[in-house]
């Protein structure tokens, strides 16, 4: 099935590209979201099996890339408004339409894949795509962002690669030349524990700049400020995930050797840094963007600190790594229609949402008050769980000071988004707002609830399927 | 006689770290490509066509010919100024090379593993890091897609160095290295020169968080 996702996903790319037709275009986007759906059934049918090799349907790969596919419905739904609301050349609509939907198929394939070269490959291909989209408005601060994209995302891939070359020789001592993940962690007692601690030094700062962690964390906010709204919802999203799937496979493997204590505390010191940093620029950022970028790389500090902790965070983390993906997602869309009222994305220049659009309005602030984790959010409870696992791992002091920068964060986070709902801007002319229609606002309440859902009252299978997914690590 | 072509190749690093035109940075890559050409042809002691087509197509076409020329190309382009204009004075420059190359020696002093060639293992590092400098270091946009490349040059003898028998998959991946740090730089590095005037760093400083 993966053969097949991959051939149609890239005739459909080819055929973007040359196609100008607007209904022809339409058409192959909705054969590709068929495609994406389909093989998102087809992989929760055959759950454990592989295919191609390659390719493995596991639970952790199933889950995020349903909450993909939830996503890229909405992200290529909007994409189709902002590109009617701000029209482009034909051929900027399709390269945007075929990077958009590249895009998807490296990060659906970089979840599946079961050997580390393979989602280094697809990892390479989001930059690739990630950098199109990115130049989309072929202006000077757009190309700007991009250069820094790719520049460090390219630095860091080769990190990742130096990572693997490090790894093969860690193996080449248990006399195995198989680098799948299945194998690493049969073979993790023998590997060899000095090139392997290079190789997660490498691997885990190269996955940073795609998950979004101290150090190379500062590539994707640029990208999330520049690329189109409905692109920052998948750049803050499912991209950050796929960076996760890629340091958490990895993960699980010296997770089962001695150096599972150092690792969390590698992983410890980037989180709590990353928090850290989110906290100073959170505090002083005045581009709404940007501000949802950085809550990102806040919420990745907050997931790698529940893998850093161990023992209850390890489920957390991967609860929170979807719910905080559709809430992320939905304040990025929502930021689309923000837009189109005040043309500005200065805190400074808007305000009195609530006036001018109150469905959307509603969104900004059931997303803020998710994005804060504060009840009812699902974030709630998987944030809720990661303080209980590092107050288990007695870490009183890295807990306490998380808190104290949390509370800076919802401070800082909510000054901004309430001047956004009530304050009036100042010297702003709304004789010719436009009217935005409520239901452009539906898709946004839809992954919000299902945020909300997911965290209070989540499904057995939910629980069973990221039971599954952490089986492998030390409990 | 690898060993010879090895330091001869570190000794590329210690020129690139004084020398001053942006012209002499392309030869030197090109020189860099044509050694770690014969570094593979004698480290392969069994070599079939098809890897031996498609190192010829990584060292001799890429890496020595295609990007010396095509950075050469873009320097004539964009009426680039010829000097490489560091932020430190070449002395200083040299001086941190050296301490860059003294440290890997010492590390990989340090390992006891009879799977490793040591001398592939310090070439490689030394080379990484020294691009990693000059990057930092230089304040042209298109003297740091040469840094990348420089650090490419690192991946690719560190590669070497882990085992004669490349899996396919490591070839592939070096590949699409190559196919992204060629045409990812290289067009937008065509796009910059358009678009911003002298390509310096300074002036990409307009993304700010107010």
């Amino acid at each position: 099935m993966i053969g097949i996702y991959l051939i149609g996903a890239f005739s459909i790319v080819i055929g973007l590209f040359f196609i100008r037709n607007k209904q022809l275009t339409f058409g192959l986007l909705g054969l590709f979201l068929v495609l994406q759906w389909i093989l998102t059934f087809y992989s929760y049918n055959n759950l454990r099996s592989t295919d191609l090799t390659y390719f493995t349907y596991d639970s952790l790969a199933f889950l995020l890339l349903v909450t993909m596919s939830i996503i890229s419905v909405a992200a290529i739904f909007h994409s189709h408004i902002y590109l009617e609301d701000q029209p482009a050349p034909p051929e900027t609509r399709s390269i945007y339409y075929a990077s958009i939907v590249l895009l998807i198929t490296a990060i659906s394939a970089g979840y599946l894949a079961n050997h580390i070269a393979v989602t280094w490959i697809f990892t390479e291909i989001t930059t690739l795509s990630a950098s199109a989209l990115i130049y989309h408005h072929r202006n000077k601060l757009a190309l700007e962002g991009t250069w820094k994209y790719v520049f460090i995302c390219a630095i860091s891939i080769t990190f990742v690669f130096i990572g693997i070359l490090f790894l093969s020789l860690a193996l080449e001592q248990a006399g195995s030349q198989d680098l799948s993940y299945t194998n690493l962690v049969t073979n993790s007692a023998k590997l060899n524990p000095f090139w392997l601690r290079l190789a997660f030094l490498f691997i885990f700062t190269g996955f940073t700049a795609k998950l979004g962690l101290v150090p190379m964390f500062t590539a994707g906010i640029d990208a999330k400020d520049k690329a189109p709204a409905p692109v920052g919802a998948l750049l803050s999203s499912v991209l950050m995930n796929l960076g996760f799937v890629g340091i958490f496979r990895f993960y699980i493997v010296v997770a089962n050797t001695p150096l599972h204590h150092w690792a969390n505390m590698v992983i410890g010191i980037a989180a709590f840094l990353s928090v850290f940093v989110s906290t100073v620029y959170m505090i002083k950022v005045k581009n709404i963007k940007r501000m949802l970028a950085y809550s990102g790389i806040e919420h990745m500090g907050l997931v790698m600190l529940g893998v850093a902790a161990g023992g209850v965070g390890y489920y957390a983390a991967i609860l929170h790594i979807i719910l905080h993906a559709f809430v992320k997602s939905s304040l990025f869309l929502q930021f689309t229609q923000l837009y189109r009222v005040f043309q500005n994305k200065s805190i400074y220049n808007v305000g009195n949402y609530f006036k001018y659009n109150t469905a959307g309005a509603m969104v900004l602030l059931t997303g803020f008050i998710s994005a804060t984790a504060m009840p009812p959010s699902g974030l709630f409870v998987s944030e809720f769980m990661i303080f209980r696992s590092l107050f288990e791992a007695k870490q009183i002091i890295v807990l306490a000071a998380l808190l104290l920068l949390l509370t800076i964060i919802i401070w800082a986070f909510g000054k901004n988004i309430l001047k956004i709902l009530f304050v009036p801007p100042v010297d702003f002319d709304d004789s010719n707002v436009p009217k935005i229609s409520p239901w452009e606002s539906l898709s946004q309440f839809v992954l919000l609830a299902l945020a909300i859902y997911l965290g209070l009252n989540p499904p057995a299978e939910l629980v069973e399927l990221i039971k599954e997914s952490i089986m492998l690590l030390p409990q | 006689m690898i060993d010879v072509l090895l330091i001869v190749f570190i000794i590329t690093l210690f020129y690139l770290s004084i020398a001053n035109r942006l012209l002499s940075y392309t030869k030197v890559l090109a020189v860099q490509g044509v050694l770690l050409f014969f570094v593979v042809f004698l480290q392969l002691n069994e070599i079939n066509t098809l890897n031996l087509v498609l190192i010829m197509l990584e060292t001799i076409v890429f890496k020595a010919v295609a990007v010396p020329m095509f950075l050469a190309y873009l320097l004539r382009r964009n009426n680039i100024t010829r000097e490489a204009e560091p932020y430190l004075p070449n002395f200083v420059s040299l001086l941190i090379t050296t301490a860059i190359v003294i440290a890997t020696i010492l590390l990989s002093n340090s390992i006891k593993d009879t799977h490793l060639d040591k001398m592939f293992f310090v070439v490689a590092l030394s080379t990484i890091f020294s691009g990693l400098y000059i990057i930092a270091s230089r304040r042209k946009i298109i003297t740091h897609v040469m840094g990348y490349m420089i650090i490419e040059n690192g991946v690719f003898v560190l590669s070497l160095a882990v085992g004669n028998e490349m899996p396919h998959l490591v070839n592939l991946g070096i590949m699409l290295d190559i196919f992204a740090s060629v045409l990812i730089l290289g067009i937008f590095l065509n796009k910059i020169g358009d678009v911003f005037k002298d390509v310096d760093v300074e002036q990409l400083t307009n993304l700010k968080d107010y």
